[in-house]
């Protein structure tokens, strides 16, 4: 995926966020981003909100079983972050995972698929919401176990290393999982072996229903790294551009071999930790603060107008594209069949070819 | 008064060692805490120091002795106005010096070491009729590495003192010296950690082999074991093979108490999307981990520390494996059929041994992999001798005599003419004192015993 381009047209408001004064120093170093950047960004973003909103409707009619974690409100971080990457790069994050699949290029219908538990599904239906990879894609999963990925990605910066691919690998967790020990283990590792990953704590507040004030005795999560000797910095994860800008920064770090980096990204979940959040440790005027000021969608989107990248029609057609990429998804979703019965015994052991 | 200075144990499994220097001559004044010798054994050296004060007055075993069993005197101390000679009325010192490791138990010398190797055993692999060499479990296991790192640049070695150290228990050595730093690779002491990152590097491609010093440490990775490196492929449709060995230690080794003394076969076996091996010989040893490492799936390797020094003829071959998941008839018999797996294949054979002595003939197979099981070898077996028993290390509830007994019991149930008999741990965590220890473990007796009940005698 390309990178920022400096000969872009220039980009207005993109430090239009509650961190302003933070992220001063950033943008006048940042490259600038083309109009057309800005849509491809609003697009991939759309995606994942409208993808995900089917997802909760989906759910709310039976056709999805068990967990499934929505990224509502999210969208900026790992769009910003895979826009910064290269294909090299490998991703790998925990089970709120749907749009960082999406923003990896996999196909919104096999993903769906995957989320009602059919055959057209990445996993064939066998996985579910929180465990999808692509091989194809370089995308690692999907993870049920809080705090599992982050060992798992030190080993793809590790191959990453071993096999002097050049890439770095991005390895995502929230702010609950940034207590696990293994973490710590991990942050170890990549810092006494040099090895190139780029750990992304999502920091949207609370880990299910506790607050990081509540579960961390030190909340500036990327000040986590220091007794490692990891440098680590705060992202409004709100503003795609910013991600972008500093996700550039933090992943030049790794690949020239500098070791691991650390970004916490300031974001928020509009929806419950699974769809059954009784939501009753947040109150509603909270969620609704921070959607109508701090919605990353709806702000890059008023940047592209004031900046007259586009207009109100061609955004429309944008989101009717996105629309119908979604229903088509949920249809082919709906439509796709159940695994056949042969397939509960497929994938447990790979045929050794001696 | 003449003190004995004793050749010491420096683990709990060393029976014997060699005296490589003398650090003080005959003469020499000894103080408490001096370092009077070194000594090496096949896993370490290590330097014997004082305990009494004194003169050296004699050396009894000169540098460079080879096999020097533990508690042999190997030097006199002697105080002031008195001869070496004196020690002839001296009573013999209680305790060796520098470890309170075991004392060799006079009555049974190499207890332990005894029963495993026989020399019957273990027959050349039926296909292979080249030439033969004889080799300790840990030399093959070092040479199934070797060959394999040899042979495909992706395999590599990470863990605890692989490295620098030559390993924990010596599996390592010269690897390092051969493949650098690169590929092996002296890990922190963070098992999830490290686990996870091998589970990773083989997502990526990789080949690892990832060492445990025992598996006891490996309950802090266990959830990455099972759920990230057995789970993936079938979570991902098919995507995510995760070829990676988990090695190591596993069992009892002597003295080391409930910790450090569990065997996780069964642990292991439980779980779909893992294969579980565990080799007795060295022959076993060598084939099934050249096997386990060019498995594309995660194979659990269960080593025992007790065999890691035993000797056996093996192929002397670069190309000789076994298939994992094929059991070995290593004793043919027609009375009575005795299952066993790793450490407790040399218990069965010692048994069976005895008893034919009293005229039962056994027939021992040794499982070699746990998962997946042949069940195919216990059940001609089983259906040839009518009687059943296992014998395992681990404890006996939903052990792997369990599952054993089982498979018999739903495969050839017509044809058992006595409920199958378990030989396991006992169902205790493992004691340190001597004698309980002993009791928890299987032995030639229990089984002689075990196998008489099923048949009746």
């Amino acid at each position: 995926m390309a990178r920022a381009s400096k000969s872009g047209a220039k980009s207005t408001g993109a430090a239009k966020s509650a961190s302003r004064s933070k992220t001063k120093t950033a943008a006048k170093k940042k490259p600038e981003v083309s109009g057309e950047q800005l849509l491809s960004y609003y697009r991939d973003m759309l995606m994942i909100r409208r993808f995900e909103e089917k997802a909760g409707q989906l759910y709310g009619m039976g056709l999805i079983g068990g967990f499934c974690h929505l990224y509502i409100g999210q969208e900026a971080v790992v769009v910003g972050m895979t826009q910064a990457g290269t294909s090299d790069d490998t991703v790998i994050t925990s089970y709120r995972d749907h749009g960082h699949m999406l923003a990896c290029g996999m196909d919104p219908k096999g993903v769906m698929a995957e989320l009602t538990g059919r055959r057209g599904g990445y996993s064939k239906g066998k996985g579910g919401s929180m465990h999808m990879f692509s091989r194809e894609k370089n995308f690692f999963g999907g993870h049920g176990i809080v705090g599992a990925q982050v060992p798992l990605g030190t080993g793809l910066a590790f191959g990453h290393r071993y096999s002097e691919d050049g890439g770095v690998c991005h390895a995502y967790m929230g702010d609950g999982a940034v207590n696990q020990g293994q973490i710590y283990e991990s942050f170890n590792m990549a810092s006494l072996w040099k090895l190139p990953v780029v750990y992304v704590i999502e920091n949207n507040k609370y880990g299910m229903g506790t607050s990081v004030e509540r579960a961390s005795s030190n909340v500036e999560l990327h000040e986590r790294g220091a007794a490692h000797d990891i440098p680590g910095m705060q992202v409004n994860g709100m503003d795609v551009i910013d991600v972008l800008n500093k996700g550039g920064k933090a992943l030049d770090h790794a690949r020239s071999g500098k070791g691991p980096y650390i970004l916490e990204m300031k974001t928020y979940r509009y929806r419950g930790h699974s769809m059954s959040d009784p939501a009753k440790y947040r109150s509603k005027e909270e969620v609704q603060k921070m959607r109508k000021e701090s919605d990353p969608i709806d702000n890059l989107r008023h940047t592209i107008l004031e900046g007259g990248h586009s207009n109100e029609d061609e955004m429309k057609d944008i989101d009717k594209e996105i629309k119908s990429i979604v229903t088509a998804a949920a249809e082919f979703a709906q439509q796709s069949p159940e695994p056949d019965e042969s397939e509960l015994f497929t994938d447990v052991y790979v045929e050794a070819s001696a | 008064m003449a003190t004995q200075v004793l050749m010491p144990a420096l683990s709990p499994t060393m029976t014997e060692g060699k005296i490589s220097k003398w650090m003080k001559a005959e003469g020499d004044t000894v103080e408490s805490g001096d370092v009077l010798c070194e000594i090496e054994t096949d896993k370490a050296t290590m330097e014997v120091e004082a305990v009494d004060e004194g003169t050296l007055g004699k050396i009894l075993v000169p540098e460079g002795t080879e096999n020097v069993a533990v508690n042999a005197p190997i030097a006199v101390l002697v105080e002031e106005g008195e001869s070496p000679d004196d020690i002839a009325d001296a009573p013999a010192p209680a305790k060796a010096e520098a470890t309170p490791a075991e004392e060799a138990p006079k009555e049974e010398p190499k207890a332990d070491a005894a029963p495993a190797a026989p020399k019957s055993a273990p027959a050349p692999e039926p296909e292979y009729d080249g030439p033969m060499k004889t080799q300790t479990v840990r030399e093959a296991l070092r040479d199934a590495m070797a060959e394999e790192m040899r042979r495909e640049e992706k395999v590599f070695l990470m863990g605890e003192e692989v490295a620098e150290y030559q390993g924990a228990y010596k599996i390592s050595q010269g690897l390092l010296d051969e493949f650098g730093a690169k590929r092996v690779i002296d890990t922190p002491i963070t098992e999830q950690g490290f686990a996870g990152l091998g589970v990773g590097a083989a997502f990526h491609g990789l080949k690892p082999i990832v060492e445990f010093m025992t598996f006891n440490f490996a309950m802090q990775a266990i959830d990455q074991i099972i759920n990230s490196a057995a789970k993936t492929l079938y979570m991902s449709g098919g995507q995510m093979g995760c070829p990676i060995v988990f090695r190591g230690p596993n069992g009892a080794a002597a003295r080391v108490a409930a910790q450090h003394s569990q065997c996780y076969a069964s642990w292991y076996a439980n779980c779909p999307g893992l294969k579980v091996v565990a080799p007795w010989s060295a022959s076993d040893a060598k084939g099934l981990l050249k096997s386990a490492i060019r498995d594309p799936n995660p194979v659990i390797f269960l080593e025992n520390e007790i065999l890691y020094g035993q000797s056996f003829d093996l192929p002397d071959s670069d190309d000789f494996t076994l298939p994992i998941g094929k059991a070995k008839v290593e004793r043919q018999g027609a009375d009575v059929t005795i299952v066993a797996y790793s450490i407790a294949v040399g218990i069965a054979m010692e048994a069976a041994e005895k008893l034919a002595e009293e005229g039962i003939d056994a027939e021992v197979i040794n499982l070699r992999t746990i998962r997946p099981m042949d069940t195919e070898t216990i059940i001609q077996s089983v259906k040839k001798t009518n009687r059943l028993v296992s014998v395992g290390e681990g404890w006996p509830t939903c052990g792997i005599g369990s599952e054993v007994s089982a498979v018999a019991m739903e495969q050839a149930f017509d044809y058992l003419d006595a409920p199958p008999a378990r030989v396991a741990g006992v169902d205790v965590p493992m004691p340190y004192a001597a004698n309980l220890e002993k009791l928890a473990l299987p032995k030639a007796p229990t089984v002689i015993e075990a196998v008489k009940s099923v048949c009746y005698a």
